[in-house]
């Protein structure tokens, strides 16, 4: 294909450099410096998307993020980007793009029928029919409706590429590197400003590389470049290119820098975008302004556009939008439109202006042009292209001109968005004809035309002063500030939002296909306020984010209902300015990274022992360790039960909190942290305590030894531990500051193995020699103390969760490995094994050891049978709100244990407990299973269950109700504590 | 002017001149016998059962901005009643059921779509408390199902089932859930309680209360003072400072609950999914845009607008359940101030001053309980006596100790 639109000369593609894409699997060729509009235009591509509702044919209408109809699917496979903006997409070779939204084809929509039903289709429409028969919606309407919505396809795939994420600080962030902001980071680089200054596209420059405009006698663009090189050699300045600051937060901004997005594929190792965090102390807004539109019939055909639009794809990208072009115009700008078009060769057929007087000067602009002021275009005709145009001239007659594009320009919109994320709405200015940011953020000045300052000389003398009060303000010495030559520019604009009188649609949004028409319907039915408007209409809420639409709506529903534009305001902008990928904002936190995995120092030992492993919390643990021979989990689970039951076993216990105390008034910090006493505890020894919340409900439990007068080791349960010490932490910090306590989590500083079973004893004794006295009367229950291994101080303390004799042995982290391997080799005599998370959960259920199932937020030390410990003696977190009459109403669901009549039925935790013969009701619901297990002991299923009334209910049957998995199980409520309730053996 | 295919023929015929304005925009009376602050989701739908149930119409619905800018313009949209607790469970199922007949009662279609709500687990813990809760809905008649991992991958086969750092296991599925067009909601309840004689006033904004002898006599407006024999609160975010002009304190902290829409899409995600291993939950409007949210922004807040961190972390959860939208863009975010109690569940209830009701601590939740929360409230206005479904949502629960905690996290308002 030759490019049969581009211009023979001018523009700043790299006619050196071809490049090679394809669209709709048309193979095309452009010029490295395009973007893939300019690139489709300059092969003469006018039709390239179809509109959400009504699938009208649409083209090109803009040059940059404000693209309403331009919207294609970008590469292929699972890199397929839907409703990419091809205004915004950089040509690379090998571009592959597709149309969408279209069926079966771009040029042959069948979803281009919804016209003809157009008149039904109006604003709301759907909130008035589809009622009857209800069922209908999901089976019938809704999914035809779903499936004509929609714009683009996501590939169903994983995402294939990486996003990064980084920060920045700098003194001066200047967003935008038009002639504001290239002006503002020149002075206040000069003076040695610490200066980021961030640009969306892929060059510097902004509107100069759109425009004739000279800077000091060169071309704008040259100027820029010149700018740029030299803000390339301060040190203290960083260009950020292809990056768009997105928003503006409490305290920083948001800025995603599009690495790879210009190939066709990120290079090894290199993300596909990376998402800034920028902490500045002063921001300078520097966004410049979008065109606006007018209102008019058929101004949604492919080769109407935007004024500046096609300046920006003569001027920069040599491409001609067509070649007989009309302009119409509410204001000064679209001469110089009409101007450069000549310029450029194309034949203009005439300017239309609103306006009924124009400055000799703008006058002269187009030459022998024909003119039509006082004028209006009323309707463009063509389908799926601009045919012509009907003017309808002062004196009210129509006229039809042949032509091939039309050039819009119904004024400027400052981009201030960004400046209204934090705060304040934009306001009307009159003078300007345009929304102001009157009040920005406290650190943020706006610069140039954002700052509804047009004129290029404008623009240059804000960036500079903006400049030097940054360099003034952060100490920099004060250079003269830099004047810059230009010549002066007619700004006039008149404000004309809509042409009456069209014979076909005339669209507001033309993305949503919200017509003038649609804004009428809205008024009349009392959707008067902008934000009545937008939901109603859906104005606005396209993905170009309203920076067409919304503004020309608002002022129509103005004129609608007899209000000024300022009385109708306007909506406030959100984050993101530009939409952002969502993969962008999760960055590397994904799929298996999504959250940090926390290995003990025992794992690998762990994996060698062939333990399968189970998510706690971001922990691993050992569930249980398979052996060779064993096909299921239960039959691994119930050989550990049993070697720990009759020999000994070894756990990993290593993942519960630790959290070291240290100081004079630990002891009275803890009467008060938990419920029962800890002040009175021996050196050498430690207790079981249960804490509370505020509320009274049961926080957490654990043990907690004392090792020293001052040096104390609380335990937490795995899931608690930062929970816990948080709550530690704001008692000491602002309970009681007075207390001489300090703390400090050592869950990762340790590694510690609960030594468990009848042969426990001798297993320790084996690695510890026979220095180290364990007898029950030197070492008894709940005794705790420092002994040697070899050269190695280790900790044990005598404590069980089993119920069997046993110890937890505790070991600097970075012999945790070691250590197991020692337990083991030191029990291989006395048959020793390694146990996991299961077999550690069924014989603390087979003990009645409460744990997070019962622990559950929910429930108060009553409930869990331990309402004795709660001491009446002190004061404690918890104590006066345990107190309230529902917390201490005896009918409580409390702990039970259950028991299958059945002996082979299995027991299932999440059933509730309704008696038998009855419904299930509300009423007749007692309670539900906590817990269950496989006894390896009892050789049946067991349970624990909060049960209203329980304790007083032993011997009862009950339905354990579970309809929404295996169905019912009869069970009889049973004592909590199935294995040896005297606990003789853990004291033996 | 009824709704429905024909008379949008009609008027398509007549180039839709001739609609009227779905509510009047009233100015306000002197004196009503039921004013009612705050024009969201809640107050509009009390309004309308008040005069729809209880016949009493001669009501006015106060709101300070536009009727539906609040929370019931913000959220997510999804409706379900899949909850724990008995406190709980009759009124979201009460509500649900009044969803399910909401069209052709209201004659407006708030797209109540039961497309189903997914909420998954990822570990033994987690699938054996989804069965409680299950078997509770069960209970009280709501259906409930717990799929395994098979079944939660027929229906979204393109979660990531294969790299996850939390596989999922499983999930618990109540198939009546699903979303509603919210705004649709606020509109269709102010239409219904507008042609009922229901004064909605807008652009009003109560800056007190008129108390003598300890009972409330009217409020004080940025549009004047108005008399009214009852007062009832609906004002969500705001509750805690409307409260405060009656001089009393309510258990509630107001915090950020940011949502997001991407742009739109063909159709991937059929109905709602509920991450259980991080902060993200998604569904797709009808228009194609996925809507998704989070966790709220964890700060006391009175500002609507979030933080940047708290994006990334729903986007985190997002990119660890579904890797299949990381190139979706996010079109728009916004914020809305969420009224958390401090056990997670709402209060339907006479305020410490008599004559005055309120209804607030929604949390993030209150949506789905709109038609219910306005049916129970206008109960209670109009009777002064709670409805059966709404029986312990009461002020004095935190005193008592009979809370209705879901989540079991106490008295810690962000946490739920
Ligand atoms: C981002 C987000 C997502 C959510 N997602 C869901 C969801 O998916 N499902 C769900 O069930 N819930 C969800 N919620 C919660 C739900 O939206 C709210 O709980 C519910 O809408 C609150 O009730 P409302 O509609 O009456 O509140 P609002 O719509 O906030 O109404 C309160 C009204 O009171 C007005 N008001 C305040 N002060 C005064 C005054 N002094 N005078 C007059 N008027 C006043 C306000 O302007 C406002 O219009 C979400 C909330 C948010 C913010």
């Amino acid at each position: 294909m030759t490019q049969a639109q581009r211009l023979a000369a001018g523009g700043l593609v790299d006619r050196s450099t071809p490049v090679s894409f394809s669209f709709d699997g048309k193979p095309f060729t452009g010029f490295a410096g395009d973007t893939l509009a300019s690139a489709l235009l300059a092969n003469g591509v006018r039709l390239v998307g179809r509109s959400f509702k009504y699938h009208r044919p649409r083209g090109i209408f803009s040059a940059g993020p404000e693209e309403p109809n331009a919207l294609v699917e970008l590469r292929a496979g699972a890199r397929r980007e839907p409703n990419t903006k091809a205004t915004c997409v950089e040509l690379y070779d090998g571009l592959s793009a597709e149309s969408q939204n279209r069926w079966p084809s771009l040029a042959f929509d069948l979803h281009a029928v919804n016209q003809f039903a157009s008149p039904l289709l109006v604003a709301g429409f759907y909130y008035k029919t589809f009622m009857w028969p209800s069922a209908f919606w999901e089976r019938l309407y809704e999914p035809a409706i779903r499936r004509a919505a929609g714009l683009g396809r996501l590939s169903g795939e994983s995402d294939p590429d990486s996003y990064e994420k980084a920060t920045a600080f700098c003194d001066l962030l200047v967003i935008g590197a038009g002639p504001a902001g290239l002006a503002a980071a020149l002075v206040a680089g000069r003076a040695g400003v610490r200066v980021i200054l961030a640009e969306s596209d892929f060059v510097l420059g902004g509107r100069l590389n759109c425009e004739t405009h000279e800077i000091d006698g060169a071309p704008g663009s040259a100027w820029a470049r010149q700018a740029e090189d030299e803000l390339a050699t301060l040190p203290n300045v960083r260009i950020m290119r292809r990056t768009s600051v997105f928003g503006v937060y409490d305290g920083e901004c948001g800025a995603i820098e599009r690495v790879a997005d210009h190939m066709p594929a990120p290079p090894e190792h290199a993300p596909r975008q990376r998402l800034w965090k920028i902490v500045a102390r002063q921001t300078i807004l520097a966004t410049g302004a979008v065109e606006r539109s007018i209102v008019f019939g058929g101004n949604d055909r492919p080769g109407v556009m935007l004024g500046s639009a096609m300046r920006t794809y003569v001027n920069r990208f040599a491409a001609a939008p067509g070649r007989r072009i009309a302009v119409f115009t509410t204001g000064d700008d679209g001469w110089r439109t009409a101007r450069d078009l000549r310029t450029a060769g194309l034949s203009v057929e005439c300017v239309v202006d609103t306006r009924h007087t124009i400055a000799p000067d703008v006058l002269s602009l187009t030459g022998d042009t024909a003119v039509y002021l006082g004028s209006h275009v009323v309707d463009a005709f063509g389908g799926h292209g601009l045919r012509s145009i009907d003017i309808r001239d002062a004196g009210g007659i129509r006229k039809r001109v042949a032509v091939d594009a039309l050039a819009v320009s119904g004024g400027w919109n400052p981009d201030v968005a960004l400046a209204t994320h934090l705060g304040a709405s934009p306001t009307w200015s009159d003078a300007k004809a345009a929304f102001l940011a009157t009040e920005p953020p406290r650190s943020m000045a706006l610069a140039g035309a954002a700052a509804g300052h047009w004129t290029l000389a404008e623009a240059l003398h804000d960036g500079g002063t903006l400049g030097m009060d940054a360099a003034t303000r952060y100490g920099h010495p004060q250079l003269a500030q830099p004047r810059f030559r230009t010549s002066d520019e007619a700004t006039e604009v008149q404000a004309c939002w809509h042409v009456g009188g069209a014979r076909s649609k005339a669209f507001v949004d033309l993305q949503n296909d919200v017509t003038d028409r649609d804004i009428a319907l809205a008024a009349r039915e009392g959707f008067r306020s902008v934000e009545h408007l937008k939901r109603y209409t859906t104005l606005g809420m396209a993905t170009d984010q309203g920076r067409t639409s919304n503004v020309g709506g608002l002022a129509i529903m103005a004129e609608l209902t007899g209000r000024t534009i300022a009385e109708t305001g306007t909506t406030r902008a959100r984050p993101p300015h530009i939409p952002v990928a969502i993969g962008a904002f999760a960055g590397l936190h994904r799929d298996t990274h999504f959250k940090p995995t926390r290995l003990t120092s025992g794992h690998q030992w762990a994996t060698g022992q062939g333990a399968t492993f189970v998510d706690a919390g971001q922990w691993l643990r050992a569930q249980w360790f398979a052996r060779p021979g064993e096909t299921d989990w239960l039959q691994s689970v119930t050989r550990e039960v049993r070697t720990v039951r009759s020999a000994v076993g070894v756990c990993d216990v290593s993942t519960l909190g630790k959290i070291a105390l240290t100081g004079p008034d630990v002891g009275t910090f803890l009467d008060r942290i938990y419920i029962n006493t800890f002040s009175t505890l021996d050196v050498g020894k430690v207790r079981y305590g249960v804490m509370l919340r505020e509320d009274g409900f049961v926080m957490d439990d654990g043990t907690t030894a004392r090792l020293a007068p001052d040096h104390w080791m609380m335990s937490t349960t795995t899931a608690n531990a930062a929970k816990v010490m948080q709550h530690l932490e704001f008692c000491h910090q602002v309970l009681w500051p007075e207390l001489d306590v300090q703390m400090v989590s050592v869950t990762e500083q340790w590694a510690q193995y609960a030594v468990a079973g009848p042969r426990s004893r001798a297993l320790l004794q084996q690695l510890l020699g026979t220095v180290a006295d364990l007898s029950n009367e030197a070492f008894p229950y709940l005794a705790c103390r420092e002994f040697r291994c070899g050269s190695l101080p280790v900790r044990l303390y005598r404590i069980s969760f089993s119920g069997e004799l046993a110890y937890e042995i505790a070991v600097p982290a970075n012999y945790g490995d070691a250590l197991a391997q020692a337990l083991i080799d030191a029990g291989r005599d006395l048959g020793v094994a390694p146990y996991g998370t299961e077999a550690l959960s069924v014989m603390r259920i087979e003990k009645g050891h409460v744990a997070g199932n019962e622990i559950n937020g929910q429930t108060i030390a009553s409930d869990l049978g331990l309402g004795r410990m709660m001491s009446t003696r002190k004061d404690y977190v918890g104590r006066v709100m345990a107190a309230r009459p529902a917390l201490v109403d005896s009918k409580r669901p409390s702990l039970v244990g259950l028991k299958p009549v059945d002996p082979a039925a299995r027991l299932r935790a999440g059933a509730h407990f309704v008696a038998r013969g009855v419904p299930a009701s509300p009423e007749t619901d007692d309670g539900y299973m906590t817990s269950t297990a496989f006894s390896p002991t009892l050789g049946h299923w067991i349970g624990l269950g909060l049960l209203a009334d329980g304790p007083r209910r032993t011997g009862e049957r009950l339905r354990a109700y579970d309809p929404v998995r295996a169905g019912d199980v009869d069970v009889e409520v049973v004592p909590p504590v199935f294995v040896d309730p005297k606990g003789e053996r853990l004291r033996a | 002017m009824r709704y429905s295919l024909l008379s949008l023929l009609a008027n398509a015929v007549s180039g839709h001149k001739a609609w009227k304005p779905q509510w009047r925009d009233a100015a306000p009376q002197s004196a009503y016998d039921v004013v009612i602050v705050g024009g969201g989701g809640h107050g509009l739908a009390t309004a309308y059962y008040l005069a729809k149930e209880h016949g009493i119409t001669n009501v006015a619905v106060l709101e300070k901005g536009w009727i539906g800018g609040g929370n019931v313009g913000r959220n997510t949209t999804i409706i379900r009643s899949n909850y724990l607790l008995h406190g709980n469970i009759p009124l979201y199922e009460l509500s649900m059921q009044l969803w399910e007949k909401l069209e052709q009662d209201l004659n407006y279609n708030a797209m109540i779509s039961q497309r189903g709500v997914l909420n998954l687990f990822h570990s033994d813990g987690q699938r054996d408390a989804y069965a409680r809760r299950g078997n509770a809905m069960r209970i009280h008649g709501v259906d409930a199902e717990l799929l395994d991992r098979e079944g939660v991958r027929k229906l979204y086969p393109f979660l990531n089932f294969d790299a996850a750092r939390f596989p999922i296991q499983g999930g618990l599925l109540q198939r009546r859930g699903g979303t509603a067009r919210h705004d649709a909601v606020a509109w269709g309840y102010a239409r219904g309680a507008s042609d009922r004689g229901v004064d909605i006033v807008q652009n009003c904004e109560v800056t007190g209360f008129t108390i003598a002898d300890g009972r409330v006599t009217g409020v004080r407006t940025s549009r004047g003072e108005i008399r009214a024999r009852k007062v009832a609160i609906a004002v969500a975010g705001s509750s805690s400072r409307v409260a405060a002009m009656a001089s009393f304190r309510l258990p509630i902290e107001s915090h950020v609950l940011q949502a997001f829409v991407s742009e739109g899409l063909k159709p991937i995600i059929p109905g709602v999914i509920t991450f259980g291993a991080g902060h993200f939950y998604i569904s797709q409007s009808d228009k194609g845009g996925l809507v998704f949210g989070g966790d709220i922004d964890g700060y006391n807040s009175y500002a609507q607008r979030g933080n940047l961190p708290c994006v990334e972390d729903v986007c985190e959860g997002g990119m660890a359940l579904m890797p299949a939208i990381g190139r979706a863009r996010v079109l728009r975010s916004w914020a809305g101030l969420v009224d958390m109690s401090m056990d997670g569940s709402p209060i339907i209830d006479r305020a410490p001053v008599d004559g005055l009701f309120v209804n607030a601590g929604w949390c993030y939740g209150g949506f789905k309980a709109t038609p219910g929360s306005g049916f129970v409230f206008a109960h209670l206005i109009a009777r002064d006596a709670p409805h059966p479904a709404a029986t312990r949502f009461r002020l004095d629960r935190f005193r008592t100790g009979n809370i209705i905690d879901e989540k079991g996290q106490g008295a810690q308002p962000n946490l739920h």
